[in-house]
């Protein structure tokens, strides 16, 4: 149950800063970055009228650190780069994930790698789906393809954090972050802002046993201990996974791609069911945990698969992954520097649904 | 014969607990330690303090006080410290950091917290050297100061001079309290339990940043016995990095 609001035409930036207010955000740690900055300037003066606190932080490292204390204490607290900037916040995101600490990372990937450029690209994926720290995790990782989902999920990422204490990664890029739609804002209902409360830091009050969050776990066996714990959680999410199929039910060939790729190779797939050809689209939205079942299932029905992205095929590994028993994908790469449009998909599809 | 009555004059504190520690014969962190659980009980913050461990010897601080504790990864204390203060500002905070965490890798993270005035704590404990990971050269590292990494002693022109921290933390517009005691003998001691309890204040009364230095032996890696360390203290640390109080607000009227 949510309530509506009014309409309003904003970026894809503006649109998850809004949904993170949503969701009850209390704590904002920024740094400057394009193509991301309308999130932490949004942030600057809304969160604080929303009674919650922002910090211009001294560096990316500083910010996902500031991000790793506040949800320590059971606050629900965001962060938000770009791709070179995420970099530098992994190895707090692997604190996170080890110390099971909550929290929202928002990545609006530009292109790579070193500085590249800071138009769209996709280039994160495996960094954002793998766990891009150091040690052996994973962590929730959400693909937005249009300005609406971008506030949906931001709200969705929160409950995601705290249902599951975890770090909870939000994968945009360029386009998402600098395009304005119209959408239509929501207050979710009944959060719990105190969810934390049976295992954040807050303090040692009424006599209860004092509270640790770590990563450290030095005694035989404690490590391994832990490591299982995770592994059986990421495992848990399995089943919740998400995706768009478009068109799917009775296409020869399924288009493969997520975010704004996406939603470009959707209106290639318009053009194509106009003309009568059984085109379809596939879009993770959850990214980790892949929507592996869903996938395997369209391919044993006979489907052909065209994985498209604005990389050099990296979901790629995970559409193969899931269809490998039965199927194969081809691909085709946007390189990061270039806007592709829906006329620009139009060959390589065509090429590969005419079997060439 | 009158009957014999026994005082208790000197017990643990409440918030230490009743363990031994994992630390080395003759190492301070113990005594800074003891300070710290000692002021906890007389300011009654034990049940609001939620403490921000670092990275080294000092990382099991956490087993040792009784206090909700966070791990911060190695030098970002003073960021993660931040954040919860940020989400939790009504609760005691602080960081207990040792010097390769702090004036090395830490850097930036304690200069901007102090910079900004963040309402925290900041125990900063110098030894001279990388403790846990086995006597290499840390940014206070003494010149001529043999280490691991720096064999022949450490030289100004080839690995820079010692870094004074409550010096550079001293000018900073947030911090509202900085200074350095040493932990080698008992008047020492009691200075250095005077900082710590004037930089809780200031935090406590929200008037900004407090920054404690404390010079501390580590007999292992400085490979002398725990007398020769306290001396090595008085005698080579203390004319390098003087003690007193480089900054209090409370003297000058407060920061902006």
């Amino acid at each position: 149950m949510s309530k509506k609001t009014e309409r309003i035409f904003v970026k894809g930036n503006e649109a998850i800063a809004r949904g993170a207010l949503a969701a009850k955000c209390k704590c904002f740690f920024g740094y400057p970055i394009t193509p991301q900055n309308d999130i932490p300037e949004f942030m600057s003066s809304e969160i604080i009228k929303a009674g919650g606190d922002f910090v211009q932080a001294e560096s990316e490292v500083a910010a996902a650190n500031m991000l790793l204390g506040a949800g320590a204490t059971g606050v629900r607290a965001m962060t938000s780069s770009s791709s070179p900037g995420i970099a530098l916040k992994q190895e707090a995101i692997s604190y996170m994930a080890g110390s099971e600490v909550p929290a929202v990372i928002v990545n609006m990937n530009r292109g790579g790698p070193g500085l590249g450029d800071i138009g769209p690209a996709q280039g994160d994926y495996y960094q954002s789906t793998r766990g891009g720290g150091h040690g052996d995790y994973r962590h929730f990782t959400l693909g937005p393809g249009t300005v609406q989902e971008a506030y949906d999920l931001t709200i969705k990422a929160f409950d995601i954090a705290f249902t599951h204490r975890t770090p909870v990664l939000i994968l945009g890029d360029a386009i998402l972050g600098q395009m304005k739609e119209p959408i239509t804002p929501w207050e979710p209902e009944n959060i719990d802002e105190e969810a934390g409360r049976d295992w954040a830091i807050t303090g040692r009050t009424d006599g209860r046993e004092k509270r640790l969050i770590k990563s450290l776990f030095l005694e035989e066996g404690a490590l391994a201990e832990q490591n299982r714990h995770l592994q059986a959680k990421y495992d848990s999410w399995k089943d919740l996974t998400e995706a768009e199929q478009f068109e799917t039910e009775d296409a020869d060939l399924i288009i493969c791609a997520y975010g704004s790729i996406g939603r470009i190779a959707k209106s290639a797939v318009r053009k194509f069911r106009k003309d009568g050809k059984k085109v379809g689209l596939f879009r993770p939205i959850t990214l980790y945990p892949f929507p592996s079942d869903e996938l395997k299932a369209l391919a044993e029905q006979g489907k052909r698969f065209l994985t498209i992205e604005h990389n050099l095929g990296q979901m790629l590994d995970d559409v193969r992954l899931a269809i490998r028993t039965v199927a194969d994908s081809d691909f085709y790469p946007i390189y990061p520097g270039n806007l592709p449009t829906p006329d620009e998909l139009e060959e390589p599809i065509l090429k590969c649904l005419e079997g060439k | 014969m009158s009957e014999m009555k026994e005082k208790l004059v000197f017990d643990r504190p409440e918030s230490v607990i009743d363990r031994p520690t994992h630390y080395c014969p003759g190492c301070h962190h113990g005594i800074a330690h003891r300070l710290i659980g000692e002021l906890l009980d007389e300011m009654d913050l034990a049940e609001k303090t939620l403490m921000v461990t670092s990275i080294g010897c000092s990382v099991f601080l956490y087993n040792y006080l009784n206090a909700d504790a966070v791990e911060a990864p190695h030098g970002r204390a003073p960021a993660v410290a931040t954040g919860v203060k940020r989400a939790r500002p009504d609760k005691f905070v602080f960081t207990y950091q040792g010097d390769g965490d702090l004036a090395s890798i830490g850097m930036a993270e304690i200069m901007h917290a102090a910079n900004r005035g963040e309402k925290m704590c900041v125990v900063f404990v110098n030894n001279t050297v990388y403790g846990m990971t086995g006597g290499q050269m840390a940014p206070t590292t003494m010149i001529g100061q043999i280490t691991t990494t720096t064999p022949a002693g450490r030289c100004q022109t080839h690995e820079g001079a010692p870094i004074r921290m409550t010096e550079i933390i001293a000018s900073l517009g947030g911090t509202a309290f900085a200074a350095r005691a040493a932990l080698n003998t008992v008047p020492n001691i009691k200075k250095a339990k005077k900082y710590l309890k004037k930089a809780f204040e200031f935090q406590l009364n929200g008037t900004g940043f407090g920054f404690v230095e404390l010079l501390s032996g580590c007999p292992t890696n400085w490979k002398m016995t725990p007398l020769k360390a306290n001396e090595r203290i008085k005698d080579e640390m203390i004319p390098y990095f003087p003690l007193g109080i480089y900054k209090d607000v409370s003297e000058e009227g407060g920061v902006c």
